[in-house]
């Protein structure tokens, strides 16, 4: 399997749907919009910054689950780590309140990599559905841990400190550290992908054993990618227990049945695999979840459940892979038959590369 | 840990653990062999395994709530949830056969989100249980109690046991069955027509945990939200047994229900789901390094 992409070797690449300077006009509005978002929106400030969270999630599950092929069910453990370390923080050191959060930050992305670092290496020789079944288990034995340990409030939850500032001022500081950190975690990925660590998971995904037998340490590979994740989860943890002001075990901490499963979902819906398809699917599902929450009450759950089984069903590739399968120029791919390498029957659909 | 104490100065409650262990056991171990039918036949771990044992138990308590006596709503359920397994194959299952792993787990978790949602949003959210009307005996001056529909519950596992193995070693279907297991493709150019095999196998398997589901709302408790346990519970015996291998499967059942009955009496009831999982894991892991020492061991 070629590592590089084929668009910089062929002699007849087709054009890239945006040139540089179309897709830096891009770059440049999202920004400017996503900065001047709680302004315009004054309303739905709150909505806004989940929005972020959720392609955070999206993103740090897509680099497990759709560049290394490994499908978790279970990194919302780090999340809830990382919702719980800076809460504790917050309420036992008595620090101001920003340093505080810093701190409590800071530990919840230690304990997230220590819980990543330590049973990534136990769990992630396992293969395929085992795996899933594995982290699917812990995510749910850790909720009930923590809703039974009285030190971090048990079944009733724990409240972290209280914002000092109005309740819009509030949103909207946590609103751009949640923008913050995705930015970060997409830039992170975008420039990792690139370099032979994402050659090395792609690889992983593509044929593990063929990789093993290449010389790549995949268990490595794999523990590292999945402490990357755990590393974004944990510090969203902090900035979302203040937002939402509130950390209960099961619905906001280690929500496996809504936050766990819409990060695959939400990357699935997008195309995994892809940088883009987590951002992509992540925004049109958040914006349909909100949807089936205000005008579905009551039978917005049963709404989800039928809309997973329809997109796994229907829809596998998402909305990325689909569109490059269909217009495969604009993935910079070579369409020209005759010029096609000749290995290229080996690539379906399948093996997406960055797109 | 204070019942710890309890165990030792009267050793006569290990014995009413490990009796009630036993006799729930043989529940989780008919939602296992289906699990393992349907893994075995048609390359799918079904997710919504638990919430078809849940769904038994809303039927069963709902033809008891007609007027069925309840010892008869065990076939109801067990009829009612074959023809419910039928339709999801045909809506849904039947486009997950040959598909990735991943794609039929989470397919099979959403469905598994949408059956629980909708019990929840029809039958409410309360727990509830169906009084079998029969009565409970005592051994040993009253020390040890069995309910009789433990007892009638664990008769009955015995009995669809036997059926079953009975099914798929004579019946011309269960034929079919096996050789689907042992090779799909082959079995197609020998004539047997797969989907119509994958299909039972799937509505068989739901009726399995619809009646296992009407033995746990007479023995035990039902609420929408307890199938992941049931699905979970099943795959962890399905894994250590294998699949198919009905003695192994029964001794797994009885080994989980024991250690469940010694976890929920010395760790309380708040740890029992957290112990269930943390289990789960232990379990995977443990299998892994044993793998792995293999492995170290053909290197």
């Amino acid at each position: 399997m070629s590592l590089r992409n084929p668009s910089s070797t062929s002699p007849l690449r087709a054009a890239p749907v945006a040139d540089g300077a179309t897709r830096i006009a891009i770059y440049v509005a999202l920004v400017a919009l996503s900065l001047a978002a709680p302004f315009l929106f004054q309303g739905i400030v709150t909505q806004l910054a989940f929005l972020w969270l959720m392609i955070l999630f999206a993103l740090t599950w897509d680099i497990l689950g759709g560049q290394t092929g490994y499908n978790s069910f279970g990194n919302v453990l780090f999340f809830g780590l990382g919702c719980y370390a800076a809460t504790v923080v917050q309420r036992d050191t008595h620090l101001p309140y920003f340093v505080a959060l810093a701190a409590g930050m800071g530990l919840s992305a230690l304990v997230a990599l220590l819980a990543a670092g330590v049973l990534g290496p136990l769990i992630l020789g396992m293969r395929g559905q085992y795996f899933a079944i594995c982290t699917l288990g812990l995510s749910i034995a850790a909720a009930d841990l923590f809703a039974g340990w009285e030190f971090v409030g048990a079944g009733s939850g724990i409240v972290p400190a209280l914002y000092p500032g109005p309740v819009d001022e509030r949103n909207r500081f946590f609103y751009y550290v949640l923008l913050a950190l995705a930015t970060i975690t997409f830039v992170t990925f975008r420039l990792l992908y690139r370099t032979r660590f994402g050659a090395a998971i792609n690889a992983i995904r593509d044929d593990e054993d063929k990789a093993d037998a290449m010389g790549l340490h995949t268990t490595r590979y794999k523990v590292a990618a999945w402490m990357l994740a755990a590393l974004f989860l944990g510090l969203a943890g902090g900035p979302v227990a203040g937002l939402v002001g509130f950390v209960d075990p099961r619905d906001l901490a280690f929500a496996g049945a809504t936050f766990g499963v819409w990060m695959v979902l939400m990357a699935v819906l997008g195309g995994k695999g892809t940088l883009w398809g987590p951002v992509i699917g992540a925004a049109i599902f958040h914006a349909t979840q909100e949807f089936f929450w205000t005008y579905l009450f009551g039978w917005q759950r049963v709404a989800m459940g039928i809309l997973i089984v329809a997109i796994v069903v229907f829809f596998p590739l998402g909305i990325m892979g689909g569109l490059r399968a269909r217009w495969p120029q604009w993935f910079g791919e070579v369409v020209d038959e005759a010029a096609r390498p000749a290995r290229a029957d080996e690539g379906g659909v399948g093996d997406e590369r960055v797109a | 840990m204070d019942n710890l104490q309890i165990l030792v100065a009267a050793p006569v409650f290990n014995l009413q653990l490990l009796v009630d262990g036993v006799l729930i056991g043989s529940v989780f171990a008919l939602a296992a062999y289906g699990m393992g039918l349907v893994w075995g036949v048609m390359r799918i771990i079904n997710i919504a395994q638990g919430e078809f044992v849940m769904l038994g138990g809303y039927v069963a308590l709902h033809a008891a709530g007609a007027g069925i006596p309840p010892l008869a709503t065990i076939p109801i359920a067990a009829i009612v949830l074959y023809l419910l397994g039928w339709m999801l194959y045909r809506a849904v299952l039947f486009r997950l056969v040959d598909r990735d792993l991943f794609t039929s787990i989470l397919a099979t978790f959403g469905l598994s989100i949408l059956l629980q949602q909708i019990a929840n949003q029809v039958f409410g959210a309360n727990v509830r249980s169906l009084d079998s009307g029969l009565g409970t005996l005592s051994f040993g001056d009253g020390q040890i109690t069995v309910a009789e529909i433990k007892l009638v519950a664990f008769g009955a596992v015995l009995v669809l046991g036997a059926a079953l193995v009975l099914f798929l070693k004579t019946s011309r279907l269960g034929q079919a069955l096996r050789a689907t297991a042992q090779n799909a493709a082959a079995a197609r150019i020998l004539g047997i027509d797969t989907d119509r095999v994958y299909a039972a196998t799937f509505a068989l398997n739901a009726g399995i945990c619809g009646a296992a589901g009407a033995l746990v709302a007479m023995t035990w408790i039902i609420h929408p939200y307890l199938g992941l346990t049931y699905t979970v519970r099943a795959f962890m015996i399905v894994v250590v047994a294998g699949l198919g291998n009905l003695p192994a499967i029964a001794a797994s059942g009885a080994a989980l229900g024991i250690a469940e009955q010694y976890a929920g009496f010395l760790l309380g009831t708040e740890f029992q789901t957290a112990f269930l999982f943390s289990l789960l894991v232990v379990i995977l892991v443990a299998r892994q390094l044993a793998l792995h020492r293999q492995r170290l061991y053909l290197k």
